[in-house]
Parts: structure tokens; C-alpha cells; sequence
């Protein structure tokens, strides 16, 4: 990880100024023919080994443009900086559009015929519990605050409110933990459900929000 | 950008590190297999069979499975549904998570900050953007997908279409009404 203060710029909830929603029909997944191909390297690339989602997730949310960029944009800058940080892709060899050094082995390579299985398994996140959990259902809690040093999935307008734990969802992949290469981790995940008078100053009675926190993310009340 | 992503996907070939075939099966399977239609399909079958509903809300990656439907961005699904009391909305504030193997990969409009911003402050005023007005005695709950859980709003079914068939209610079910910034289309849009 480089130094420097953490800064991630996709914590967008409840931000404003950002205009009108821009509608689209059903079936359009993809807006150029570019895309598609980013799409595919991404999970190729992704299930290779070399890193996990959290990272990828961190390795967007942390670039300086994200917010310049449109989303498969977002996804090959990403793709890009991981490449790069760990050396299996040289600027020299983009310009030139093919191999110059050679490759550092990769754990794993997907050819078109792991795709089915890869596909239908997915990447499950819920692991063995080694302890009970600390919260119940129907317990109140209050969120930590921040400012975290690194990748979090608790967003800045959730920090330091009062919730109540609404579902159990097992014992899940930490992605703090998973993210800044410390591990899995595992983590007690919580839907904690939120009034929205005390996220929002203009928030409409009745309004309620949930998030997925993990056991870290909370205090109880 | 297109060239951009042809030279690095020629290193990566070259290098040994993608399969071009691997690719274009992805592509095709998102392209083809995996869209909103499966989710319209689970829908369907929670309004014509109770036992499913029930099995579909307290269960709901078996459920989806036991249809056929699973795997990556789906890995743990929860069905929230909507009721007069209660209006399910569905976000990812922090990027763009979303049940890929019941809806597909997200609209752009899923992915940017327009909607991420808002739909947890002032649902209400994005479904109205949406063309929603829902009764102003129903809540909404907003759900932000901010860990691998992912979210499948069941709407209500639509009124006069106890008379349709699993197939023609799925019909009625548009993406929009999953995520919850829609509602299912009308009956007479397909029983004329």
C-alpha cells in the first residue's frame, strides 16, 4: 500500500448536487463496443488469484478521477493500477500491444471452460463462525465513526447513528481486512436498520434505511 | 478508449493471462443468460404460489437456486416485499452492488451518483422522478447493499391479474419494480 491518507471518493449516500437520474430501457448493457471487453478482463482477471474484490473495489474508489470517469472507465483504471502495482503489465508493453517482459506466473487462469462453473458459484462470502454473535436481533446499537485510514464499507452518512440490528446474516468476509491484504478476517454480519430523521435533518417520517454492517461497525447503545 | 482496451487485452492474451474464448463466453453469458428475466420469473412464482413467497422471503438464495438462478453478485440474496405499508427501495451508496444472476448487470443510472446520492435521503423524490407517486401513508424503507448481500424486491402483484399465468405475470414484471424505483406494468399492458 502506498502512504499517504486514504481517501475514497465513492462514498456518495446522501451527497448532494449531483442532477437528474438518466433513465434507460431494460435491456442495454452496453454503451460501446469497448465495453463489454473491460467487463470480461475484469472477471477473467479478478478470478485469476491475484486479488480479491475488496481490492478491486478499493483500487476504484481511491482514483483520483472517479468521479470524471464513467463506470467501465472506472473499471479499467482499476484494472489498469492493479496490473501495475504488481508489475504483470508495463506501460511500455501498452504501447506496444503485446508481451516484452516476461510474465510472472499467475495462480490460476480462466479458459472458456471454467466460465460455467466459475459462473454458478459465484464467491461466497459467508464462512465457519468460531464464536457466537455479539448482537441479537432487535438490539440497539450505535455505529462507529470515522475518519478510517483505509477501504470501509461503512458509509460516512452511517457513522455514529443509532440503529436497531434487524437480521443475522452469518459470519462473512471482512472486507476492511480483505481489502488491505490482512486477510479474511471474518466478521458477524448485521443488517442495522436506521430512522431516517436521524441520518437526515430533511428526511421524511416514516423514512427508515438499512445497511450490511459487520460486528466491527458497531457499539451497543 | 477503445484502443486503449484492445492493446491491453492483446498483453494480457499475449502474456498468457486471459483466454479470448473465456472472454466472449462471459460476454455471452451476461449477454444472453443472465438478465431481469429470471428475477420476473421468481416474482411470477411467488404471486401465484404462497408456499414459494414464503419459502422466497425467508430463503431466498434457495429459492432463487431451486429455480435455477445463482452465482456471482447473487451469493446471498435476500426478497424484501413490497405491501401498502411498506415500500422496498434497493441502492449500493458505496458502488454498484446488484443481484446479477436475478437482474443483470446494473443500468448506468444504478451506477451513478445521481441516484446513489439521493435514494437514501429523499427516496420519495426519486421515485416521483421515476414517475412513482406511491400513497403517502406508505413507508419506504431504503436497503443500501453495502456487504455481498444482495436484494430482490418483490412488488405487489398488479390488481385484475388473478386471471393470468405464471408466464403472462412475469410479463407484468419490469426491472424497475425489483429494484423498487418502478412498479409492475399494468394488465391491460399485456391482456388487451
Amino acid at each position: 500500500m502506498s502512504s499517504g491518507e486514504y481517501v475514497t471518493r465513492a462514498d456518495l449516500g446522501g451527497r448532494l448536487g449531483y442532477g437528474p437520474i438518466k433513465f434507460e430501457p431494460e435491456y442495454k448493457a452496453w454503451h460501446a463496443d469497448w465495453e463489454p471487453r473491460v467487463f470480461a478482463l475484469q472477471l477473467s482477471m479478478g478470478a485469476a488469484g491475484v486479488w480479491n474484490l475488496d481490492m478491486t473495489r478499493s483500487a476504484r474508489e481511491t482514483l483520483p478521477d472517479y468521479d470524471q470517469r464513467s463506470y467501465y472507465e472506472i473499471w479499467y483504471a482499476a484494472l489498469l493500477k492493479q496490473l501495475d502495482e504488481r508489475g504483470l503489465v508495463t506501460a511500455d508493453e501498452l504501447a506496444a500491444g503485446r508481451s516484452i517482459h516476461l510474465p510472472p506466473a499467475l495462480p490460476r487462469v480462466v479458459h472458456a471452460s471454467d466460465v460455467p462453473t466459475l459462473q454458478a458459484h459465484g464467491a461466497p462470502t459467508e464462512r465457519l463462525a468460531t464464536k457466537g454473535p455479539r448482537f441479537a436481533v432487535g438490539q440497539r446499537v450505535r455505529t462507529v465513526t470515522g475518519p478510517t485510514p483505509h477501504h470501509t464499507r461503512l458509509p460516512g452518512y452511517a457513522q455514529g447513528k443509532p440503529a436497531v440490528i434487524e437480521r443475522v446474516h452469518g459470519v462473512h468476509v471482512f472486507a476492511d481486512a480483505n481489502a488491505s491484504g490482512h486477510g479474511e478476517q471474518p466478521q458477524w454480519l448485521y443488517t442495522v436498520v436506521f430512522r431516517g430523521t436521524d441520518l437526515w435533518p430533511d428526511a421524511e417520517q416514516g423514512l427508515t434505511v438499512s445497511i450490511d454492517a459487520w460486528e466491527p461497525y458497531l457499539e451497543a447503545a | 478508449m477503445d484502443l486503449r482496451v484492445r492493446a491491453l487485452e492483446s498483453v494480457l492474451v499475449d502474456k498468457g493471462y486471459v483466454d479470448p474464448a473465456a472472454l466472449d463466453v462471459l460476454i455471452e453469458t451476461y449477454e444472453t443468460r443472465i438478465g431481469p428475466r429470471n428475477g420476473a420469473r421468481v416474482v411470477a412464482r411467488a404471486w401465484v404460489d404462497a408456499e414459494y413467497r414464503d419459502w422466497l422471503l425467508s430463503d431466498a438464495t434457495a429459492a432463487i437456486a431451486w429455480l435455477g438462478y445463482t452465482g456471482r453478485q447473487s451469493e446471498h440474496m435476500i426478497a424484501v416485499e413490497n405491501t401498502l405499508q411498506q415500500h422496498n427501495l434497493v441502492v449500493c451508496t458505496l458502488c454498484s452492488c446488484y443481484p446479477w444472476a436475478v437482474l443483470g448487470l446494473p443500468p448506468t443510472w444504478y451506477k451513478s451518483a445521481p441516484y446513489r446520492s439521493r435514494a437514501v435521503r429523499d427516496p420519495r423524490g426519486v421515485l416521483a422522478e421515476f414517475g412513482v407517486t406511491l400513497p403517502p401513508h406508505t413507508d419506504i424503507r431504503v436497503w443500501d447493499s453495502t456487504a455481498e448481500v444482495r436484494y430482490l424486491v418483490v412488488p405487489m402483484r398488479p390488481s385484475g391479474s388473478e386471471h393470468l399465468g405464471e408466464e403472462e405475470l412475469a410479463a407484468l414484471v419490469t426491472r424497475d419494480s425489483m429494484i423498487g424505483t418502478g412498479l409492475p406494468r399494468n394488465v391491460e399492458d399485456v391482456d388487451p
